[in-house]
């Protein structure tokens, strides 16, 4: 009681010296009651910084191709973003770097031999409908780039699942098709090499095959701080052990826990897209239930749904839950009453 | 509504009103089950439309003509009777002359029975109005939730098929959009056409 009583009487102090202190003049605003250095646009550099390697790695499987689409997505994001607030008479924010990261995220989610006009319409809907209708940057219910792409799925469901081998991979004829290991884990029960998947030797999205890309760009983030650590660890673990149960019972059926996490899109969505600012609960209780729920609605989509990829409507899913999970996971206020909450 | 005088001038009116101001799916927001299922080509589109608009227009008329015999507590009831008679005949003869297009549309002409449309034009206007004017209503709304479900299956068709009343438009360049035909694509093009509609409304209203 004693300290919530000075943080009062220090807050309203400056109030008192009216004029004194123009520097000091009592704050208002919504809590947290602390300011920073950071801002949208630096933390949105850190974050696309961070995609680096996963974006070369993308280049150096699949070719200028990667690059291209990259681009592609990068600037229809940041087109349409412009357009919106031109359109709508709002500041124009192009440059804080929110739009370039949905236009990455969602091209690291496409297919490399995507055609470019689908990776516009992607780009336009990511933005245009997934965040822009909604409000803008941090209205957002669901993550824009994960938007972009499930209408994409839904729209060209043919071509989102057209993959291509790595150019690394030696092959008689140049860009032949091939299964992702997730499909062959489904349909043929066929289980990729662990150092494949960890290298990103493997066909898939741009850039969700090599984990040690992401790992390095999810670390690094998590060295400066920008993501919480319970999100991508709850929503791997739960991955894990969720799918451990299974391949205790069966390991000819199922495959092992580490396949689970290397394999398709979950480092990817674990490390960029679970951890989305705006898109995740803002409380610690909140967090775990977000990614760990998230992370067993996955591995149920790739064992047992019709996809053999699940990371992508697993988190789309509980994006629209975040509001009520906000809502019923609020810590009891310092000092109130433990009935009092709710 | 007061009972109507019958000049001209209120007849047109009410024939109009359903055609733009109170369009039934875009600005009552009514009759949205069939506006969203079972608009993925023009053609149900138009079916489902003009078999809504001769149940509505059946029973303006019957529920207008004993709109002064039936007992306030028991008008639900018999109005569903009423409708009910009608659907049944709709759906019989779609099935006898035009099969293909009755199978397309599958529980939804069954389902004109609970349309809110129709139940809601029966309440607000029919059992106050005259017969002359109600038919003018039932005119009016049933004609702009044709359009309605003419424009929506157009674009859905448009996009999803590349076709417009299965006569091919647009070249083999283009990838259909499979979401349109999708029900999700339904939610889509009708979210954007209320925005369009409310739009152009609050423009004019702005104007006037």
């Amino acid at each position: 009681m004693d300290k919530t009583l000075e943080k009062t009487e220090i807050k309203t102090a400056p109030e008192g010296g009216e004029g004194a202190a123009g520097a000091e003049r009592l704050i208002v605003s919504s809590s947290p009651h602390f300011l920073d250095a950071e801002s949208i646009p630096k933390i949105m550099h850190t974050v696309v910084m961070a995609l680096v390697p996963a974006m070369a790695a993308s280049v150096y499987f699949f070719g200028w191709r990667a690059l291209l689409l990259i681009l592609v997505c990068v600037g229809a994001c940041m087109l349409t973003e412009w357009a919106f607030q031109k359109y709508r008479k709002k500041p124009i924010k192009v440059y804080d770097g929110s739009a370039i990261i949905t236009g990455i995220l969602l091209a690291l989610t496409l297919p490399p031999g995507f055609p470019i006009f689908g990776a516009i319409l992607g780009s336009v809907f990511a933005i245009g409908i997934g965040k822009q209708l909604f409000g803008g940057i941090g209205f957002n219910i669901f993550n824009p780039a994960l938007l972009g792409r499930a209408f994409l799925m839904a729209t060209y469901p043919v071509l989102m699942t057209t993959w291509l081998e790595p150019r690394t991979v030696a092959k008689a004829v140049d860009a032949v098709s091939a299964a992702t290991p997730l499909a062959m884990m489904k349909f043929e029960a066929k289980f990729a090499p662990l150092a494949d998947l960890f290298f990103g030797n493997v066909s898939g999205s741009l850039g969700e095959t090599s984990v040690v890309a992401i790992l390095i760009g999810g670390l690094y983030l998590r060295y400066k701080g920008y993501i919480n650590w319970k999100l991508p660890l709850g929503y791997l673990g739960s991955m894990a052990a969720f799918s451990a149960i299974f391949w205790f019972v069966n390991p000819a059926k199922y495959p092992s826990p580490a396949f689970h996490i290397f394999a398709g899109g979950a480092m990817l969505g674990a490390w960029f897209m679970v951890t989305d600012m705006v898109t995740s609960p803002t409380t610690a209780l909140g967090q775990w239930i977000f990614a760990i729920v998230g992370g067993i609605i996955a591995v149920i989509i790739r064992l047992f749904g019709g996809l053999p990829e699940g990371v992508m409507y697993s988190i789309l899913f509980m994006n629209a839950f975040v509001p009520l999970i906000n809502k019923h996971t609020r810590p009891r206020v310092f000092g109130g009453s433990l009935k009092a909450q709710g | 509504m007061a009972e109507n005088n019958g000049n001209t001038y209120s007849l047109w009116h009410e024939f109009k009103k359903g055609l733009w101001q109170d369009i039934p799916p875009f600005r009552l927001v009514l009759g949205t089950c069939p506006t969203l299922a079972v608009t993925n080509s023009v053609k149900n589109g138009i079916a489902m439309g003009l078999a809504t608009l001769f149940v509505l227009l059946g029973s303006n008329i019957i529920i207008s003509a004993v709109r002064k015999y039936v007992a306030p507590q028991v008008r639900i009831a018999a109005y569903v009777v009423i409708i009910a008679l009608l659907v049944t005949v709709a759906d019989m003869f779609l099935a006898a002359k035009f099969p293909p297009i009755s199978k397309a549309l599958g529980p939804y002409v069954p389902l004109i029975v609970v349309n809110c449309i129709i139940l809601g034009r029966a309440e607000a206007f029919a059992q106050k109005n005259p017969i002359i004017p109600s038919i003018m209503d039932a005119l009016g709304i049933g004609l702009g939730f044709t359009m309605s479900l003419a424009t929506m299956g157009s674009i859905r068709e448009l996009l999803g098929f590349g076709s417009i009343l299965q006569f091919k438009v647009l070249g083999s360049w283009f990838e259909p959009w499979i979401v349109m035909i999708l029900p999700a694509g339904a939610f889509l093009v009708f979210g954007s056409l209320i925005a369009l509609v409310n739009y152009i409304s609050s423009r004019k209203a702005e104007g006037a």
